[in-house]
């Protein structure tokens, strides 16, 4: 059966079709997909954990114990959780461990663009990279192989091109591995000094031998047309090039690492001039140099950003790009949502003129006008840490003027160990927990504290209130966003309170009831067209030929009505 | 079979991934190979969205290259005018005759460009501009705009009304699929002589129901 798949479902259908028991991972964009994919099969248990690092001990844990094991995460999420990667890789497997790291060039949808090909240079563990959804499904199972064949987790590098293109795919059975027995070895799972020297020589030898069979592997692919020009490339990079130049000869990698030495030697010996096509870092074109081979690679592309089929036949052929632009356009950035609560929150901080230390989620786009609140953003859970780092620096006025703010899922993710540090170390930091009661920003995830699980089944309630009162926090308080009038006292309060505290700002996502609503509109009579409301930065608010009005994209929230100082702001799902 | 390109371009939340997805489950009924390239996270949120759509012998790259989309269906007039340089001399524009203020503008940072249809129009080899909202809101779902622009770009491509139907059965939410059906037979079925791009001046066709 014939099925068009994202990249993301492939590589699900490809863990479900190898036998996979147990899939972990934090959502992440272009990650996200995969596991709310497995997910839906009933053989496999699947979890999002509280962050990467937990997702990834816990698919080692089921590998150890005996099962084929699936862990994702998007490419930041991969520095979480490389602490266990780098020494699972001496562990090595009981099941087959596959770990998916989904980089994002270009960024789409992230805060860098880092390549998670040295990672599997670093941690000396083989990496495929597929470059549609037909090899995700495909060299997921042959992930799998590999894995339990030499005693290896292997790492599957997904780009957002392969991650988020549907692409056909032709689906097979699942295959019915039972559990591997339990044998307890402490030579080889206890990595103290002793243990892991010897580990430490079994991940050599176990690096040659992968060295060998990357030159045997049909999944890297010699296509031999033309002998003047020669292409070195993998994953994107390959559909691109290969649309740029059909008639040019190719070496299609499917391992990146370790590479086959042998064959990219012999594809150099067959055309005279070679390429190496890659996204992002250099990793392929700096190996294949040390062997003294010369190549053509970042001399030519750019490390920043995608490449194209139209970038690489300008590049190779030097052809012009068309460009008949002539106008500049006014850009259309990502904006919170009509009815976002975190509307609100950055509302208030703004006309307290509050420095805010930010962190990882929809709520970072409250950095951009008009409510241009946000100082920093980092990554996953950096906020309050800098905010004491920041009162450390500057001391305790400055800190008085400042808050920290992260979401409920972004502070369960890796805040918590940030506010202990708080207390600990005496500061006096306040910090807003945006709870919103989901993970926004990569679609509506549950997490610890939504009562629910990926499955949808019951779960017990992270409480929060109560975690953060057995941190130390004495003051906690709970507010509505859109209360504007207490927001603003409670801000006020907390931050100049000598002490560490933490407000809730409280109100469910927008997105999360898929109600329309009752939209609001303006009352042309008493509108005095102030402009107040359209500080808010909603979407739905806009001023044409001196008039504000309200457009369809409003569901009745009633943040502006809370504003409008002269009650021209009508309907609305609070007021009919 | 030459490929074909189109491009589906909107403001994040107005439901072009859902469109893409019904081409693409024509494209594999008819035997083509598909790709498709989406955006997903952080874009969606009220952004610019681009959905490339590709099919044929054989697809390699998921992208659509600058200057070589057959088609464009734009759910928004900035958003069409923004990706004008995607479509090939003579390619066909179909707009939804919408506009959304980006947040520059709503700011007051930056104007909307006037005059958008006919910017647009002589630019193009063929040109359609809907009040797909109307349509919707006729239907009595203003989210099937969708489907509605669908049924007008359906009228460019090669395969039968019943087999985008089956499409769309395969492709919506289950208990979408009425609804969805006749927003697209409604698109499909406004009558609309296809205004003719010209390279100065351009003959809009404003399309009323």
């Amino acid at each position: 059966m014939k099925k068009l798949m994202l990249g993301n479902e492939g590589v699900a259908r490809g863990a479900y079709e190898a036998g996979v028991r147990v899939a972990t991972a934090y959502p992440g964009t272009p990650s996200t997909e995969i596991t709310e994919t497995i997910a839906k099969y009933d053989e496999v248990y699947a979890e999002w954990s509280p962050n990467e690092k937990v997702a990834m001990e816990t698919a080692i844990g089921a590998s150890v114990g005996g099962a084929r094991a699936l862990v994702c995460m998007k490419h930041v999420g991969l520095n979480v959780a490389a602490d266990p990667l780098f020494t699972v890789s001496y562990t090595g497997v009981n099941g087959g461990l596959v770990i998916v790291a989904a980089d994002d060039p270009g960024m789409h949808s992230s805060q860098n663009e880092q390549d998670s090909r040295y990672y599997a240079k670093a941690a000396h563990i083989p990496m495929l990279e597929p470059s549609d959804s037909q090899e995700a499904k495909d060299f997921t199972k042959l992930a799998y192989a590999i894995s339990e064949a030499y005693d290896t987790p292997v790492l599957i590098r997904m780009t957002t091109r392969v991650s988020h293109s549907q692409s056909v795919v032709t689906l097979e059975d699942r295959q019915e591995i039972g559990l591997k027995e339990y044998k307890r070895d402490f030579m080889k799972y206890v990595m103290m000094p002793g243990m892991a020297r010897q580990r430490h020589l079994v991940v050599e030898k176990r690096s040659v031998e992968l060295s060998k069979t990357a030159d045997e592997l049909s999944v890297n692919r010699m296509e031999i047309k033309d002998s003047f020009i020669g292409f070195v490339s993998s994953g994107i990079a390959y559909q691109y090039a290969r649309e740029a130049l059909p008639d040019a000869s190719f070496l299609k990698l499917g391992m990146v690492h370790p590479l086959p030495r042998k064959r990219i030697e012999e594809f150099a010996s067959k055309v005279k001039k070679l390429y190496v096509i890659e996204e992002l870092e250099p990793v392929l074109e700096e190996e294949i140099k040390s062997w003294g081979i010369s190549v053509i690679g970042k001399d030519l592309f750019s490390r920043q950003g995608e490449l194209s089929a139209g970038v690489i036949e300008e590049k190779i052929k030097g052809t012009a790009r068309l460009e008949d632009r002539t106008e500049e356009l006014p850009g259309r950035p990502p904006v919170l949502c009509p009815g976002c609560p975190h509307r609100g929150a950055y509302y208030v901080m703004k006309r307290l003129k509050l420095n805010v230390v930010g962190d990882i989620g929809c709520y970072t786009l409250g950095a951009l006008p008009p409510l241009s609140s946000v100082d920093t953003c980092v990554c996953m859970g950096a906020s309050i840490g800098m905010a004491l780092g920041m009162e450390k620096a500057r001391g305790r006025n400055f800190a008085k003027k400042l808050v920290a703010v992260i979401g409920d899922s972004t502070f369960i993710h890796s805040g918590i160990t940030g506010l202990i540090d708080v207390i600990y170390n005496k500061g006096i930091s306040t910090v807003v927990i945006l709870d919103n009661s989901t993970t926004g920003m990569t679609g509506h995830q549950d997490h610890p504290a939504t009562g629910k699980t990926i499955k949808g089944e019951p779960a017990p309630v992270l409480d929060l209130f109560g975690l953060v009162r057995a941190i130390g926090i004495r003051h906690v308080q709970v507010v509505d966003p859109f209360d504007l009038k207490l927001a603003e006292k409670v801000l006020k309060e907390e931050t100049e309170r000598e002490e560490p505290s933490v407000i809730f700002f409280q109100r469910p996502c927008a997105l999360l009831s898929r109600k329309s609503g009752i939209p609001c509109f303006i009352n042309p009579d008493t509108c005095r067209v102030c402009g107040l409301c359209l500080n808010l930065g909603c979407p739905a608010i806009e001023k044409k030929e001196n008039r504000i009005g309200i457009n369809q994209l409003c569901n009745g929230c009633g943040l502006c009505q809370n504003l409008c100082r002269f009650h021209a702001i009508e309907g609305g799902n609070n007021r009919q | 079979m030459k490929t074909t390109n189109i491009l589906i371009v909107g403001v994040g939340g107005q439901g072009t991934l859902l469109t893409s997805r019904i081409i693409g489950t024509l494209a594999l009924n008819s035997g083509y190979d598909v790709k498709m390239s989406e955006v997903h996270g952080m874009a969606q949120r009220g952004g610019s969205v681009v959905t490339h759509v590709r099919f044929g012998d054989r697809i390699l790259s998921p992208l659509v290259e600058p200057g070589k989309a057959d088609i464009i269906l734009a759910f928004e007039k900035l958003e069409a005018y923004r990706w004008l340089p995607y479509l090939k001399k003579d390619g066909i524009m179909v707009v939804n005759d919408q506009e959304i203020d980006p947040m520059p503008v709503i700011v007051g940072a930056s104007r909307y460009p006037d005059g958008l249809p006919e910017k647009i129009s002589c630019r193009c080899g063929q040109f359609a501009l809907i009040r797909a909202l109307d349509i919707a809101e006729q239907i009595g779902n203003a989210k099937v705009v969708n489907t509605v622009l669908l049924g007008v770009l359906a009228k460019y491509l090669e395969a039968s009304p019943e087999a985008w139907q089956k499409a769309i059965e395969e492709t919506v939410p289950p208990k979408t699929i009425e609804i969805n059906k006749s927003a697209f037979s409604k698109g499909y079925s406004t009558k609309q002589e296809i205004g003719k791009g010209k390279v100065h001046g351009g003959n809009v066709l404003e399309q009323s129901i």
